[in-house]
């Protein structure tokens, strides 16, 4: 048995070695010695060509006919424009029959309005008004036209040269309208590709221009800086490509949302240390903070050069509307192109321009306005101090007073019927007009809700008391089954 | 369409090509002596603000077409901008880097203001009801609509647009641009389709941006591309998943504001209605400006107003004003007062805006029981037609349909456009000119606006300055129509 594999074997092997060394496995082509193994190499190569050059089997495509994107197109159904109706969205808001200032007038009833943003008490005031309109006589309502074709109006040009002197900037960009400011100003320079890191409780302008930026934004826990210097650290280390892309920071400086003031000089340091940008929104801010009104800068004694980008929206202390934006000469010269609610929109209408260098005169002849509004707010924390159910969530030098239910409810719906009620209540019986927040479904922000009162200088100290007294007499009836 | 002949073609490539060529060498050049100097320590380790490509058209180009003592873009003026404006003088210390205005200003004839109806400076009727409201309302409310910012004035004027334009409900904004941004976020979400014209305008592809549907473009003015597109779109369903798409609407404009051509309503509308999609019609320029009562472009195509699903309108052109509207079904407006965010967010408009408004409105209508609405837009039209005809025989380009307010000439040349724009104004004639981005690069136009406060004589100084620049700067690309003359020389023969 084993003899016989072994000449098996043998025999094979001969036979090998004698294909081995045919003759033409010794040829010589081109002086290059041809091996054995070329030859059965070389048919390893010519099979493989012939598979690749085989066609592969593809499943036939076939595309829909006529009439079948006819079927589909029949069998389609859209959706409604609208979803159904229900009977919140029906509630319609007080409509006020004079204007807007610390009192007003509500359906024949003389009411104490802390519903408008009307900080320095400018709504009203006389100056403002002739200015206004001497401008009206002079250049009529609206400017006809964007800012690159004959809208500019020498107002502008003045109004932009009086803010940023006011701030102590090279120079100011106004744009007409106070929510566009900052989601036009956010795309105008974080592109694709760039970092953002900004505060949760934002609000929907803020949030808008964060998505048309199309950049990476990472949130990090409202007004909380080690969540913020937690968030910054990850970014950064290690991380090398970091350098070379461009990374802000958005906050603003009194959220509309809570109230809350946010801590200037730890993100200063903190944007130091990491090297990020600052876009600062200070639509409630400005005109509000600081000694002279100058912002959330001059408040914590940080100088303007430092922050980046500043905007503001007009319509609250300034009592005007339309905002602006500050920065250094190249900042505020690359919007005049790159912009779009600058560049594709009309511009601001001349009579709210020149209200606007009215308001900042004003601002800067008066600074005792300011100490007013101070002591105000700080009269209206005593009267709120013993609210059954409801606590004051914003900053004690924050004009915008927030108050939020002490013990929520499960859902933010059911706090916010409550706090209708609290609000509707008021109206109704005590002619006092506070409002809770509106949310918009497409709102991201998920802070809690509450009552919001904006505090004027022109309010009176009987006007705070009885504010105060309302509130107090109304959420007890309100709460009483829910503390 | 525009024809481009093949010669202008490759001659405004070339000169594109050589501004580039140039801005690239200069731009070279800047690095290399950048890179000599040293950087300063505060900016280290923060990439630039402003990246190379991105600023290289305002660099470059921009500045280049800037650079001479009267330029083209942002003239300041210093009275309203009616028929006859005062354009401030500027002048420049560094090659138009910075430009400084003076105390001087010169008379111009206003052919680049949005004036239709001529309600842009102070008028009889309006003005006074304006300062009124202004002296009760003051010039803000400092407060959202919904909470205290609504005021009669707002209902009034909501009631009234919602008659003048002809549907059951209206709303309304403090700015045209935040009206297209912020409602179609509202409309719209994830799985919904929305298919828009080429050539709208950037308020609208930024608000469908902001949504977060999928956007798709069909060809300029085409019914037959719209449909082809809505086929499509509607076999295939949501990219990747393929599920039916929850609701597609089309958005397209009255009169475009860079072509001047109306849109092809009634075509759009049936293929629309073929293919239940909603439709969405932006008249920021045609509202008030066309039609015979001035009601857009629905009154002047005759189509019912039901057709359309939403209507949106801007009042900052023909009623000299401020603002935007939305105008639609009362579930509609209800569901927009309740998710919109500029509604719930932004400051009402401005009161006295609103006043003027209402008070154009009301002359437009005639309730105001004079017939200058009637006599407005019957002048506006005239204009309109007369000066585009006689441009035409004068042998220029001019785009735009008849009826249309807004008529651009081609330029082409990106030389020719600061060339005209100074020209005409040395001549006292100020004119608005368009170039890449907003327009095609190679299709650089200059844009006329005719207003009903224009007169016959102030129409025929702008048409003899146009023809003698036309001829200076060489754009009457078309044969002008011999002129009479000749005809009475044959009946004399």
């Amino acid at each position: 048995m084993a003899a016989a594999v072994i000449s098996m074997t043998t025999a094979a092997l001969d036979w090998v070695s004698v294909v081995f060394d045919a003759p033409l496995a010794r040829a010589v082509v081109f002086g290059v010695h041809i091996d054995g193994h070329l030859v059965v190499e070389v048919l390893l190569i010519a099979v493989i060509l012939f598979q690749l050059t085989r066609k592969s089997y593809k499943p036939p495509k076939k595309p829909l006919t006529e009439k079948e994107i006819d079927d589909l197109c029949e069998e389609w159904v859209p959706e409604s424009l609208h979803p159904p109706i229900t009977e919140e969205m029906k509630v319609e808001p007080p409509t006020l029959e004079s204007a807007a200032g610390p009192h007003t007038v509500i359906d024949g009833k003389k009411v104490v309005n802390f519903a408008s943003a009307n900080y320095l008490g400018l709504i009203g005031n006389d100056k403002i008004i002739d200015s206004c309109v001497a401008s009206l006589e002079k250049y009529g309502v609206g400017s006809c036209g964007p800012r690159g074709f004959y809208g500019t109006i020498d107002v502008h040009l003045d109004c932009e040269t009086r803010i940023a002197k006011f701030m102590g900037t090279p120079d100011s960009i106004l744009y007409s309208y106070g929510i566009s400011t900052i989601f036009s100003v956010i795309p105008a320079f974080c592109k694709k590709g760039d970092i953002i890191v900004a505060d949760e409780g934002v609000h929907w302008g803020v949030q808008n221009g964060l998505y048309l930026s199309r950049s990476t934004v990472v949130y990090f826990k409202h007004n909380d800086m080690t969540s913020l210097e937690g968030t910054l650290e990850k970014l950064t280390r290690g991380n090398r490509q970091a350098e070379k892309i461009r990374r802000y920071i958005v906050v603003e400086a009194l959220y509309q949302n809570s109230g809350q003031v946010a801590p200037l000089n730890e993100i200063m340091r903190l944007k130091e240390k990491y090297r990020f940008r600052v876009i600062l929104e200070e639509s409630h801010s400005f005109g509000v903070l600081g000694n002279t009104g100058r912002g959330l800068a001059e408040h914590y004694g940080v100088s303007i050069e430092k922050i980046d980008i500043i905007t503001a929206g007009m319509g609250n202390a300034l009592a005007t509307d339309g905002g602006f934006c500050i920065g250094s000469a190249r900042v505020v010269d690359h919007q005049r192109l790159s912009s779009s609610g600058y560049v594709f929109s009309a511009s601001l209408p001349p009579y709210l321009a020149s209200a606007a260098v009215a308001a900042v005169n004003y601002l800067e002849d008066n600074p005792t306005v300011l100490t007013t509004l101070r002591s105000n707010v700080s009269l209206l924390w005593k009267g709120l101090s013993d609210i059954p159910g409801l606590t004051i969530a914003s900053d004690p030098s924050s004009p915008l007073v927030f108050l939020k239910l002490k013990k929520s409810t499960s859902s933010s719906k059911c706090d916010l019927e409550l706090l209708n009620k609290i609000a509707e209540k008021a109206l109704r019986e005590d002619s006092v007009f506070v409002v809770s927040t509106k949310r918009s479904v497409l709102d991201k922000c998920h802070l809690p809700v509450g009552i919001r009162l904006f505090v004027s200088a022109g309010h009176t100290v009987s006007d705070i008391k009885k504010v105060s007294d309302s509130l107090r007499r109304v959420a007890a009836l309100v709460l009483a089954e829910h503390i | 369409m525009v024809r481009l002949p093949y010669l202008i073609a490759l001659s405004t490539l070339f000169s594109y090509g050589l501004l580039f060529a140039f801005g690239q060498m200069r731009d070279f050049f800047r690095k290399l002596i950048d890179w000599s100097k040293s950087t300063s320590e505060d900016l280290k380790g923060y990439a630039p603000i402003c990246l190379g490509l991105e600023d290289f058209y305002t660099r470059r180009l921009y500045l280049r077409i800037q650079a001479c003592p009267i330029d083209c873009f942002s003239r300041p003026i210093a009275s309203a901008p009616d028929a006859w404006f005062d354009v401030v003088e500027r002048y420049s210390n560094d090659n138009n880097k910075t430009l400084h205005r003076t105390s001087n200003t010169t008379k111009c004839l206003n052919l680049g203001s949005y004036n239709y109806l001529g309600f842009a400076a102070a008028d009889e009727y309006c003005t006074p009801r304006v300062i009124e409201s202004l002296k009760k309302y003051s010039p803000s409310t400092c407060s959202a609509r919904i909470d205290g910012g609504t005021t009669n004035l707002h209902t009034e004027l909501e009631e009234l647009v919602a008659r003048f334009v002809g549907k059951p409900d209206a709303i309304l904004f403090g700015m045209g641009y935040v009206t297209n941004s912020a409602i179609i976020p509202a409309l719209l979400g994830n799985g919904g389709l929305i298919i828009s014209d080429s050539l709208n305008h950037n308020s609208i592809v930024n608000g469908a941006r902001g949504s977060s549907a999928s956007v798709r473009v069909f060809q300029h003015n085409s019914p037959s591309h719209l449909e082809e597109v809505l086929r499509e779109q509607i076999a295939e369903g949501q990219p990747r998943t393929h599920r039916p798409w929850k609701k597609i609407i089309v958005i397209v404009e009255g009169i475009y504001s860079m072509e001047g051509e109306l849109c092809k309503l009634p075509e759009i509308i049936a293929v629309c209605k073929k293919y239940k999609a909603y439709t969405y019609l932006d008249e920021a320029h045609s509202i008030g400006a066309v039609g015979k009562s001035g009601r857009g472009v629905c009154e002047l195509l005759g189509v019912d107003t039901d057709d359309v699903d939403i209507m949106m309108g801007t009042f900052t052109k023909s009623f000299g004003s401020c603002g935007g509207y939305i105008a639609a079904s009362k579930e509609i407006i209800q569901y927009l007062k309740h998710t919109c965010a500029a509604h719930l967010y932004a400051t009402s408009m401005s009161p006295p805006a609103v006043q003027q408004v209402i008070s154009a409105i009301k002359v437009i209508l005639g309730e105001d029981g004079s017939s200058r609405g009637a006599q407005k837009l019957a002048r506006v039209r005239e204009n309109s037609n007369f000066f585009r005809s006689e441009l035409q025989k004068m042998g220029f380009e001019v785009l735009g349909d008849n009826d249309s307010p807004v008529m651009p000439i081609m330029l082409y040349n990106p030389a020719k456009i600061p060339a005209f724009s100074r020209e005409c104004l040395r001549q006292e004639v100020a004119v608005v000119t368009v170039a890449f981005p907003a327009t095609p690069l190679l299709l650089a136009r200059a844009r006329i606006c005719i207003s009903s406060s224009h007169s016959r004589e102030d129409l025929m100084k702008g048409l003899e300055v146009i023809s003698n620049v036309g001829d200076l700067v060489g754009i009457k690309y078309f044969p002008a129509e011999p002129p009479k003359c000749v005809e009475q020389d044959e009946k004399v023969l």
